[in-house]
């Protein structure tokens, strides 16, 4: 018990920062601070199965978010027949040639000793297998794009149910991390962040530019939800029953029989929304704690200790007869799986997918912060990270603006420096994440909750 | 003659603009190729760096204006790169003794200092966006072109206009000053020698009693120069923008590997190779093929190998590339 201390009193601490939120500016506006700090919890997990189990470091979050929310996109959008009819022949051809690509590219390898004939055969496979795609998916882009292109434009995606695209997300972001991991993982720490992160940024600019993927930066919206929606919820008897028992002595102060529908429908619009929201915080908070019992027991495991051994020595682990190459790329796989997971669920939380929002400082570098200041190697200081750092960076704006109006309140209201200072608040979160990262990084390098190594 | 209009389509859409943006690159990648091979870390604040020394010369071009100082038919901002490299390198130095100087001492890894640089980031931009603001902003003034369309069909009579902006030629002629001046004092002066003895080996380098204060001192004086001339060069020719700043890290990023880390003649070349390859792939070759080939066999489409949308990702694709069959760059890395 006296060993969880520390993370106990962590974690009440951060609820009681939530509540209070809840208290001074709103429940809905708490809420979603809380679900967000779920799915950022659950990206740290991911990203601190990879920094904090084997010391690997991966700059490409962003990417496998990107590819989550693309997968809900893919899983639960009805496809479009039109779309179908017009293209789908074509880019079944067009993906039956990548596949054909690769297959020939691995026969190859295996087949042909290392000669400048392989490098010459395989080079032609790939310019006569990317001149055949411009060919057939070429006009079939175009036709598909011409599809009313102020609604659909796209394929559509297959209509399956939402939450089944989570678990397609994770498997989106394993099947890069195969790729990736394959063609970086050999490199040096630095150049490994260096390539993670442009390779992200490659991802991302294709689903930004696909337009017959996904829509592109037209984004889609009004994507299916596993919650209620608020408007069913508003109309329907037994919420309004619910809400009316439950604010039964606010409404009994009502004087009129008018006055109380009124409050009673602000409530209703009001407890609605929240609704929705509780429903998200417990779906999430299912996925972050089967997550986390199973890191839990995946770092206490043989497999986790041998994972440590080769984080901390590769050539004795590698002596000692384990496979670190292949070790490397199977914890990159499932760390980034689990980044997958957390992008689908955030698509999922917001009801769109908007391509253009993907930018590594908010889903590269803000997690990473969140890595490091919650506690690398300790799954639990990873959560605790999320939380921490994500509630700072919603809320830095307000905060920023409480001291600017505190130190500068002997001004007048239309001096100059007083008003760019107000105008700029929102910036302040740049600053309080990057000095928060630098203090942490200088006076307690190993995280508020450190790595704890139970001795057996 | 209609060779030449070839030749004039291609110098005015391809090759002019790959040079400029390729010499824009070139000065932030010998800037991250300094910092790497003798800090010993990958910088992320790259973008940001060369966006606050920006700032400050969009700042006193906008102070000179008002108070009506120009240059001629230059860029004013020309005028303020002395004060602008100047907070730069004191903000530099700054933050070198607050943050960088306790894990260089410390000797810590250079993943750690990578990640303390990724906390510079977040600080630098954040004292950007509030001193002066996201929004996109414009410091030139001065002469706009060189030559002008129009001009050059008049003077040769030919169909196709050549267009040299002056911030193009501005760029081209204070990239080589610079570079010619610190390629002459890495290799020529006492100082220089140091410095590449410093970056080769540092054990032997202390041996032979190089003082690394001295070194690390003026290897960020450099690093600012190299940092604000570059960023002015590129503000003047597009525009200040933060955000824009902080993404042509990847870019530079990309270029200074590409040449061989740590080797500042491969991060001038890897610029020019970066900023050719994204032009030359992503250019519609339409109009130049219309030119040189004969009626029967002249192009429909508009013979574009990958849309413009793709040129980032064309930079990132090399880099990729060079990282698996050639790790070490272009250029062996590790060299100064």
């Amino acid at each position: 018990m006296k060993n969880y201390l520390n993370i106990i009193v962590a974690y009440s601490i951060m609820m009681l920062l939530i509540i209070l939120v809840g208290i001074f500016q709103s429940w809905s506006i708490a809420l979603t601070i809380f679900n967000y700090c779920m799915i950022s919890a659950v990206m740290t997990l991911g990203a601190n199965i990879q920094w904090g189990y084997a010391g690997l470091i991966n700059f490409g979050i962003m990417g496998y978010t990107a590819l989550g929310g693309l997968a809900v996109v893919l899983v639960s959008v009805a496809p479009v027949p039109e779309a179908w009819s017009v293209g789908g022949v074509n880019m079944i051809t067009s993906l039956g040639i990548v596949i054909l690509m690769i297959f020939s590219t691995r026969y190859i390898l295996k087949n042909i000793k290392k000669s400048n004939k392989r490098n010459y055969l395989i080079a032609g496979i790939i310019i006569v297998g990317l001149i055949l795609i411009k060919i057939i998916a070429g006009p079939a882009i175009e036709q598909i794009e011409a599809v009313d292109p102020a609604k659909t434009g796209f394929l559509g995606g297959l209509g399956l149910p939402v939450l089944f695209s989570w678990i397609v997300g994770g498997l989106f972001a394993a099947g890069l991390a195969f790729i990736v991991g394959k063609v970086a993982l050999g490199l040096r720490a630095d150049y490994l962040a260096i390539a993670t992160l442009l390779i992200a940024e490659i991802v991302v600019s294709i689903i930004k530019h696909e337009d017959w993927l996904a829509r592109g930066v037209k984004n889609v919206i009004g994507l299916k939800r596993p919650a209620p929606y608020e408007i069913d919820l508003q109309t329907s008897p037994w919420f309004i029953n619910l809400v009316e028992k439950f604010h039964s002595a606010k409404l009994n102060l009502a004087n009129s029989l008018s006055e109380r529908q009124d409050i009673l429908n602000q409530l209703v619009i009001d407890a609605s929304s929240v609704y929705v929201k509780l429903c998200f915080a417990g779906m999430f908070l299912v996925v972050v704690i089967i997550l986390l019992i199973i890191t839990q027991k995946a770092l206490y495991s043989p497999w986790g200790r041998m994972m440590r051994a080769i984080r901390d020595n590769e050539e004795a682990a590698s002596a000692m007869g384990k496979n670190v190459v292949k070790q490397h790329l199977f914890i990159f796989i499932l760390g980034s799986a689990i980044v997958g997971i957390a992008g689908a669920m955030m698509v999922t939380n917001d009801g769109l997918f908007t391509p253009g929002s993907y930018r590594p400082m908010r889903y590269t570098f803000v997690i990473w912060v969140m890595v490091i200041v919650g506690g690398t190697g300790n799954n639990f200081g990873a959560i605790l990270g999320g939380f921490v750092v994500w509630f700072l960076w919603v809320e830095a704006a307000p905060i920023a603006l409480f001291f600017i109006n505190l130190f500068t309140a002997h001004l007048p209201e239309t001096n100059e420096i007083k008003v760019h200072l107000i105008n700029s608040a929102p910036y302040f979160r740049f600053l309080l994440v990057g000095i928060g990262l630098l203090l942490i990084m200088r006076f307690r390098p190993q995280g508020i909750i450190p790595e704890k190594i139970i001795k057996q | 003659m209609d060779l030449i209009n070839a030749v004039i389509v291609l110098l005015n859409y391809t090759i002019i603009p790959a040079l400029t943006y390729g010499s824009q690159l070139a000065l932030g990648a010998i800037f991250v190729t300094l910092i790497y091979g003798i800090l010993r870390f990958a910088n992320f604040a790259t973008g940001d760096m060369m966006s606050f020394g920006t700032m400050f010369a969009v700042l006193l071009t906008y102070y000179f204006q008002s108070i009506g100082i120009n240059f001629g038919f230059l860029p004013t901002a020309l005028l303020t790169i002395p004060f602008a490299i100047f907070m730069m390198i004191l903000y530099m130095l700054l933050i070198d003794q607050t943050v960088f100087k306790y894990y260089r001492i410390k000797k810590s890894p250079p993943v750690q200092l990578a990640m303390v640089s990724v906390g510079v980031m977040f600080v630098t931009q954040a004292v950007i966006r509030i001193i002066i603001g996201p929004t996109d902003r414009r410091f030139l003034d001065g002469e706009k072109f060189i030559l002008k369309a129009t001009e050059f069909k008049e003077m040769t009579g030919l169909a196709e206009g050549l267009t040299i902006k002056s911030t193009q030629m501005i760029t081209i002629v204070v990239t080589i000053i610079v570079v010619a001046i610190m390629f002459w004092f890495l290799n020529k002066t006492k100082t220089g020698t140091s410095m590449r003895a410093y970056s080769d080996n540092e054990d032997l380098a202390l041996l032979s009693g190089i003082d690394p204060k001295k070194v690390v001192l003026i290897t960020w004086i450099i690093a600012g120069i190299l940092a604000t001339i570059g960023g002015i060069l590129y503000g003047l020719d597009k525009s200040y923008r933060p955000f824009v700043y902080f993404n042509n890290m990847l870019p530079i990023f990309a270029a200074a590997i590409v040449g061989g880390i740590g080797n500042p003649y491969g991060a001038f070349f890897g610029g020019y190779v970066i900023a050719f390859a994204e032009i030359f792939l992503t250019y519609a070759y339409k109009r130049f093929l219309v030119y040189i080939l004969p009626e029967s066999l002249e192009p429909n489409s508009l013979m574009q190998l990958l849309s413009t949308d793709y040129k980032f990702a064309i930079s990132f694709s090399i880099l990729v590339i060079v990282l698996i069959f050639r790790p070490s760059g272009i250029f062996e890395g590790k060299r100064i």
